[in-house]
């Protein structure tokens, strides 16, 4: 565990990769359709569009690098393995859920694999991570903590704040900017004075630079090196990944404001068909094993569909438990923890 | 109760705790502003930086929702930071992380993570900070499941009461007094723990309950003295904890007595005074002889000009009035 993943992966890395990127893909639109049909409730946000920063970024990690997410996460736990399954069971707000239903969609976490979980309040995550690589430097340990957030986001006060500790300090943390061009439905231009956020953390002495979030292996060549920044150097970093999600900001959305031609650009650099035209150049997949690779993509999501679907749910007299640690909260309902 | 039998102050008191505490356990550091060089801006944490070293004591920018952030990250994998906010009045840019973060970890996420963590600060009012630096804000923690609160008015709870915070799994907001640093008293040893969820009575009676926490434990048992003088013998009960809330003892004063004032230095609207007296109406309908008294500070931005701060703040006669209400006779002119 001592070394980090090597910036350029091997030929079974790369089918790994893609194998990930089309099961985020299926995922997110399988999602979709559930949504669609009433089964998953409150916000859904789809990572379609964005699977090469995502995948690019965890393959380029070790599996023990805490990473913290948005609530735009159902890519980094399957990038991370959390079962297909628990993830949609988490969805639809079952017992057999990756939470136990009590999260949903935005609030996807999987301890073991050291996904320290997907949260809802734009920015709020990333004192986490810088949290997690505290923890992590006060035991002793090598791990760099990772965090990913938007480039609306990068206009909290607290991610400022979190620039500035982690570059006093030199914590090993990475920052990634997931730009996506749009806050919801605000596009960058309309939300910040520069179109570039690296800068922002250059300017508390952080080392930031700025790729193509489209291409997967430019993201694992980037995020490789800033992890090695901060694991081997104790220097974080933070690298600005340049993406474009297809799907409006939520299920909610209908995506009517951004322009046909714009979108039409963004999707002729899908990062699958990129990547795949990658693979089959080099040899290293041809159409008869993405084929097969696709019919099992697809056969996890039918599987991890029905699963979802024919789980139960949550037992409404557990409603209460794990609001605290200590047992004696298992019985609070209305005035939690009231002795009478 | 103390070793020597010599009674120290509150904030000697923390400081006792804070140490002992990091003696015990490895994975207890303290993050604040002006905590380690400085020693505390109440010097609460003085002499700690020399002994545990900057790794464990930590002085921080001035940067509330980022270092308590920090310190929630750092609980969930495991470390028990203590937190230090140098006043209440900068948990408000905190808040997010306090309320979306740290009390909603554990059961979002299905009990994965816990987040074993203390955030300290001091509040109240009393020397003319004026608006924006004399909170009492228990009612707004008190108000968040997941969270604990924690109210300590004498040395021997601050001390006993921190060091179970400190053992403890959940996310503890840990609320000083400014107005009681300097207040002496005897504590307990190293293995003393004062439990949560555990009132305690400050001076029996029968007469009335009286209910208060923190500071206004102090200006409660100054009304008790006066009343006393007219024959008047009121139990002064306080909680110690809102979260968890010992209603029990509460409640068994109060079906003696029959009669209750809650005394709370916060705003009176939706607040802790409030609410404990819906427990207690709840729970002792059928026993009460009188309406519950409220005593709270006055409803306005805290004034700075003495005379004003002094009239906004509960004094002893304003709790003396509330239980000669209580028992239907006239305030003495």
């Amino acid at each position: 565990m001592s070394n980090s993943p090597p910036p350029a992966p091997t030929t079974d890395d790369m089918r790994g990769m893609f194998r990930t990127m089309t099961l985020i893909r299926r995922f997110e639109e399988r999602a979709s359709e559930e949504y669609m049909a009433g089964r998953i409730g409150g916000f859904l946000h789809l990572a379609i569009g964005e699977e090469a920063a995502v995948v690019g970024t965890v393959s380029a990690l070790r599996p023990d690098d805490p990473l913290t997410s948005t609530y735009r996460e159902h890519g980094q736990a399957l990038a991370r393995g959390s079962d297909p399954r628990r993830i949609m069971a988490e969805l639809l707000g079952r017992a057999t859920g990756l939470c136990g239903g009590r999260g949903g969609s935005m609030h996807l976490m999987d301890r073991e694999r050291s996904f320290y979980g997907g949260y809802g309040i734009v920015g709020g995550a990333v004192p986490l991570a810088l949290g997690l690589a505290w923890a992590a430097r006060y035991r002793g340990g090598d791990q760099v903590a990772v965090t990913m957030f938007g480039e609306g986001a990068a206009n909290q006060g607290v991610v400022s704040e979190c620039f500035n500790m982690a570059g006093l300090w030199d914590l090993p943390i990475v920052f990634l900017i997931l730009n996506n061009q749009y806050g919801m439905g605000t596009p960058v231009e309309r939300a910040a004075p520069t179109e570039d956020f690296y800068p922002r953390a250059t300017a508390y002495d952080i080392h930031s630079w700025k790729v193509d979030g489209m291409d997967v292996l430019a993201v694992r060549a980037a995020v490789a090196e800033a992890a090695r920044l901060a694991r081997d150097e104790r220097r974080p970093a933070c690298v600005e990944l340049l993406a474009y999600r297809y799907r409006g900001h939520s299920m909610s959305d209908p995506d009517t404001v951004r322009a046909a031609d714009e979108k039409e650009r963004w999707q002729a650099r899908d990062p699958l068909m990129t990547f795949e035209r990658v693979l089959l150049g080099e040899g290293i997949m041809d159409a008869g094993t993405i084929a097969e690779m696709r019919a099992e993509v697809d056969g996890v999501v039918d599987d991890a569909t029905a699963f979802a679907r024919e789980s139960p749910e949550v037992p409404v007299d557990q409603l209460a438990q794990n609001v605290y640690a200590s047992p004696w909260n298992d019985d609070a309902r209305g005035s939690a923890l009231v002795r009478a | 109760m103390s070793a020597e039998g010599a009674d120290i102050t509150y904030r000697d008191a923390l400081n006792q705790a804070l140490r002992e505490e990091m003696l015990r356990d490895e994975s207890v550091f303290l993050m604040g502003e002006d905590i380690g060089r400085f020693d505390g801006a109440f010097k609460v944490t003085r002499g700690l930086l020399a002994e545990f070293g900057e790794e464990r004591v930590v002085d921080t920018p001035i940067t509330e929702a980022g270092f308590t952030g920090l310190g929630i990250g750092a609980a969930m994998a495991g470390l028990r930071p203590v937190i230090e906010i140098m006043t209440v009045n900068f948990a408000l840019v905190a808040m997010d992380q306090i309320i979306s973060n740290a009390s909603k970890i554990r059961y979002m996420f299905g009990g994965q993570v816990s987040v074993p963590m203390v955030i300290r600060m001091p509040g109240g009012a009393g020397h003319q900070l004026s608006a924006q630096h004399s909170h009492s804000l228990e009612a707004m923690f008190t108000h968040v499941p997941g969270l604990k609160v924690v109210v300590p008015a004498t040395p021997e709870d601050a001390k006993g009461l921190l060091k179970t915070a400190i053992r403890d799994d959940d996310p503890v907001i840990f609320l000083e007094s400014e107005g009681l640093y300097g207040k002496k008293g005897p504590v307990g040893g190293e293995d003393d723990l004062v439990p949560f969820g555990q009132a305690v009575v400050r001076r029996a009676g029968d007469a009335c309950t009286v209910i208060a926490h923190s500071r206004m434990v102090w200006v409660a048992l100054a009304a008790a003295e006066q009343l006393a003088k007219q024959g008047i013998e009121v139990e002064v009960i306080d909680p110690r904890t809102f979260r968890p809330l010992d209603l029990g003892t509460l409640a068994d004063s109060v079906q003696r007595t029959s009669r209750a004032v809650v005394v709370d230095e916060g705003w009176p609207e939706c607040g802790i005074a409030a609410g404990i007296a819906a427990h207690l109406y709840e729970a002792c309908f059928d026993w009460l002889d009188a309406p519950i008294g409220r005593v709270n500070s006055a409803d306005v931005p805290m004034p700075y000009a003495r005379n004003l701060e002094q009239a906004a703040i509960p004094q002893p006669h304003d709790v003396v009035a509330a239980v000669l209400a209580a028992m239907g006779r006239q305030v003495p002119a």
